[in-house]
Formats: C-alpha cells, sequence, structure tokens
C-alpha cells in the first residue's frame, strides 16, 4: 500500500453504487476480498493481492503476444495442390477487397485496435502509477482503456476462427498456426488482467485536477464539491 | 432494504463520478460541475440516456431484418454461386454434422440480439412508467445484456475468416454479402444501447428522484 492511498484505504470509503446508486461505506477489505451492493449485488470493489505489479507484468506479456497473434498465420488450408493462410489483418483486409468496407473496419477494430489499445493505455497507467502521485493525465488515459474493454473481443474472435476452421474442413485440409495459439494465451491474459486489476488503487495513485491542499483532501473523509468551468 | 427508504447519493444530493467513482457534492443544483479528482463532468444519471437507448434499440431492430434476410456469404464453386443468410450457415452447420456448432451459431447469431433487443425495451418500458417490480432481477437483466453483447459478433468473424481463407480462384471463392454488414451494425447498435442505458434508472421508481435527470 502506497502512502498515498494510506488515508482511505485506512478509514473506509463512501461511494454510491454505480448500478442503483445506493450510498454505502466500504471497509477496508482484506487481501483477494469483495465488497458487494447489499441491494443490488454489483461488485464494489476487490482487493487484488498486488494490484499493481501482476496486472503490469501479465499487460506486458499480453503486448507480446498480441504482435505474435498479429503477425503469425491463424490458419492455412491446402486443397488440390494450392495453398491459403491468413493473418488477423489479412481477414480483415480479404473482407475490405471484396467491398464490406465498413465491415471490414468493425473486424479490425474489434480484433486488432481495441485489444491493442486496451494494452498500450493499461502499460502506460500502471507504469505511470508506480511512482505516485501521478499526474492526472493518466487518469483520462486509464478511462480510454476501460472504454476500449468491451469491444475487444479476443475470445469472440477465437469461437469464431474456430467455427470458420470446422467449417473449411468439410472442403479442404486446415492447419492451425502460431497465431491462433496466441490468440488461445490473450483469452486467458485478458481477464487476468482485469481480474488481478484494482481501478480504486489506481485512483488512488494519481493526482488529483483541483489543488489538494486548498480543498482539503489532507483532512478526514468529507466530501468535496464538483469544479465549475 | 425497501427501495423507498433507502438512501441513494440522488437523494441525499451527492453525485457519483462516472469515470473515477469519486462521491461529490453537485457545484450548482442544475449543473453539477467537474469531478475534483479527475476532472470528467459529473451527472446524476447518464444524460437522455432512455432517449439515447431507445434511438440506438430502434436503430438496431430496423438493422435485424435485412441483416437476417439478406446472404452474409456467397459461394462461388466452378461458375456456379450460392448464396447463404445467417440461418443458412447454420443450417449448413447441422446438415454437415457438427449440430453443437450449429447450435453455438444459433444462439450467438440470432437468439441473443433479438434478445438483447427484447431485454431492453422492457426496460426501457418499465423505467419509463415508473414500474416497481423485481429491481434487483431487472438489474440481472441488464447486466446480462451488457455481458452476452459481445458475443453476437461471432457470425461476423466466422465470415471474415471464412472469406479471407477460401480464395482458391478459379476453383471455389467466397464472397461476403450485404447480410454481414447489417449483422455487425445490429451488435455495434445493440452494444452502445446498452452502454447508454442507465440501471440506476430502474432503481429510481417510487423514490422521488424524479426522472427530470435522466
Amino acid at each position: 500500500m502506497s502512502g498515498s492511498s494510506g488515508r482511505l484505504a485506512a478509514a473506509g470509503e463512501t461511494v454510491a453504487c454505480p448500478d442503483c446508486d445506493l450510498l454505502q461505506h466500504i471497509p477496508t477489505l482484506p487481501p483477494g476480498a469483495k465488497a458487494r451492493c447489499p441491494r443490488c449485488g454489483h461488485v464494489l470493489a476487490t482487493r487484488p493481492s498486488d494490484p499493481i505489479d501482476l496486472p503490469l507484468a501479465l499487460t506486458a506479456t499480453a503486448v507480446v503476444v498480441l504482435i505474435v497473434a498479429n503477425t503469425m498465420p491463424l490458419m492455412a488450408i491446402s486443397a488440390v495442390g494450392r495453398h491459403a493462410s491468413t493473418t488477423i489483418l489479412g481477414g480483415a483486409y480479404e473482407m475490405w477487397m471484396t467491398g464490406e468496407q465498413i465491415t471490414a473496419m468493425i473486424v479490425a477494430f474489434c480484433a486488432v485496435f481495441a485489444p491493442g489499445l486496451y494494452l498500450l493505455f493499461m502499460l502506460a497507467v500502471l507504469t505511470a502509477v508506480r511512482w505516485p502521485p501521478a499526474p492526472h493525465w493518466v487518469g483520462e488515459v486509464l478511462r480510454w482503456g476501460l472504454h476500449m474493454q468491451p469491444w475487444s473481443m479476443y475470445e469472440v474472435m477465437l469461437l469464431g476462427i474456430l467455427v470458420a476452421l470446422i467449417k473449411i474442413a468439410e472442403l479442404a485440409m486446415v492447419d492451425p498456426g502460431i497465431g491462433m495459439y496466441a490468440v488461445g494465451v490473450l483469452v486467458i491474459l485478458f481477464p487476468a488482467i482485469a481480474v488481478s486489476f484494482d481501478p480504486r488503487e489506481v485512483w488512488r495513485r494519481i493526482e488529483w485536477v483541483e489543488d489538494e491542499v486548498s480543498a482539503g483532501h489532507g483532512g478526514g473523509d468529507a466530501i468535496r464539491t464538483g469544479v465549475m468551468r | 432494504m425497501t427501495t423507498a427508504t433507502a438512501l441513494t447519493a440522488a437523494r441525499a444530493g451527492l453525485v457519483s463520478c462516472e469515470t473515477c467513482r469519486l462521491l461529490s457534492r453537485p457545484a450548482h443544483p442544475e449543473h453539477a460541475g467537474h469531478c475534483p479528482r479527475c476532472g470528467a463532468a459529473l451527472e446524476f444519471r447518464v444524460v437522455h440516456s432512455i432517449q439515447y437507448t431507445w434511438a440506438l434499440v430502434i436503430a438496431a431492430a430496423i438493422c435485424y431484418i435485412p441483416a437476417n434476410m439478406l446472404p452474409v456469404l456467397t459461394t462461388t464453386t466452378f461458375g456456379s454461386a450460392e448464396s447463404d443468410t445467417i440461418m443458412g450457415g447454420v443450417v449448413f452447420l447441422y446438415t454437415s454434422g457438427s449440430w453443437p456448432l450449429a447450435l453455438i451459431v444459433l444462439v450467438a447469431s440470432v437468439m441473443v440480439p433479438l434478445g438483447k433487443l427484447v431485454a431492453l425495451v422492457y426496460l426501457l418500458i418499465v423505467v419509463q412508467r415508473g414500474s416497481v417490480g423485481d429491481m434487483r432481477q431487472r438489474t440481472r437483466l441488464y447486466r446480462m445484456v451488457e455481458f452476452i453483447g459481445r458475443w453476437s459478433m461471432l457470425d461476423v468473424f466466422v465470415d471474415t475468416f471464412t472469406v479471407a481463407l477460401i480464395q482458391l480462384q478459379p476453383l471455389m471463392s467466397v464472397e461476403p454479402g450485404p447480410g454481414v454488414l447489417f449483422f455487425a451494425a445490429v451488435v455495434v447498435l445493440t452494444m452502445l444501447a446498452a452502454e447508454s442505458f442507465d440501471p440506476r434508472l430502474i432503481w429510481d421508481a417510487g423514490t422521488g428522484v424524479e426522472r427530470a435527470h435522466g
């Protein structure tokens, strides 16, 4: 636990449930524990044992695996002496060339850009908060990273590749490539990052937009007033 | 804990930041201002949540029809072309003996998008009528819609990789049909609809927090 996180972590924290708006106090959680909203069941807080370095290591690993997944062939087929293979972006490119440009962009976004940006943003945030207090633009980067999360569909893509593989196996010999195994590893790494990561701990390590001293951030669990701009 | 007596942030006159979850006092009763910690604009409820969600749900419902009627794949074998819709693809998988895959594609491509649309329309109607039914169950329904949404993209990926691999001209080639675009549009629009819906509106019924904020 870092110095800047001491006050809030020790005193607990008053929050409103994002799903039902119920006001409640989150107590200090023992490592590995979860706090749920008593009214709607939303998981309000978790306390991973190593909320910064473990997700950072997993994210750095995932970046390497993502590069492998995107550069190596996903699968190759051979039929009557002819061979063809494809990568993830190769699939999107073929969609583009056959006249489905918008679909190609959606595929490229969900399969490559959203997961890639998510990992890069998380890498930047987790690295920056290792030396608190991190500048407040780190919060902006975190927000963009979390926006990318629902759109990175590596696991849906893996199932899609498998279905396509079985469909095509009716017609030709299909060989799964290294790229596909790399996508399989990402399916394990992405949830592992999400589970080991604690956004509350990250926010505690980011500098406030409003000047902390003048607003009395140092004193107690006082609720502050919104800033007019 | 009954809904009418539960102390919510809105009842206490507090606002929770959508980005960093910090609880603050609004700067002004109408304009809550910006979060003192992360600087994001503060709102009691997602702005125009109901209107945006309705618009996206209606757009998705319109796209759902061509998504299912138009072909998603056209297979050309030795000069003769054959087109398949989403259901055609499911039937192909079923008749070729892989019924578990047929079931997965049927659930992900046909039932999930339809179920999402029905669930979102149901949630919008109960919120607009101020219904005070089983709110916990409704919140669970919303979370399910959020969670399963991405899986509908399955068929788009299947079509993409089928097209990318089967390019064995002049023997056989596969091209995407116009249905793919509408299908991908349904998935994107329903995901955006789920994102714009504010689940706190489910709980606001009967608490005296007026939907002026929604």
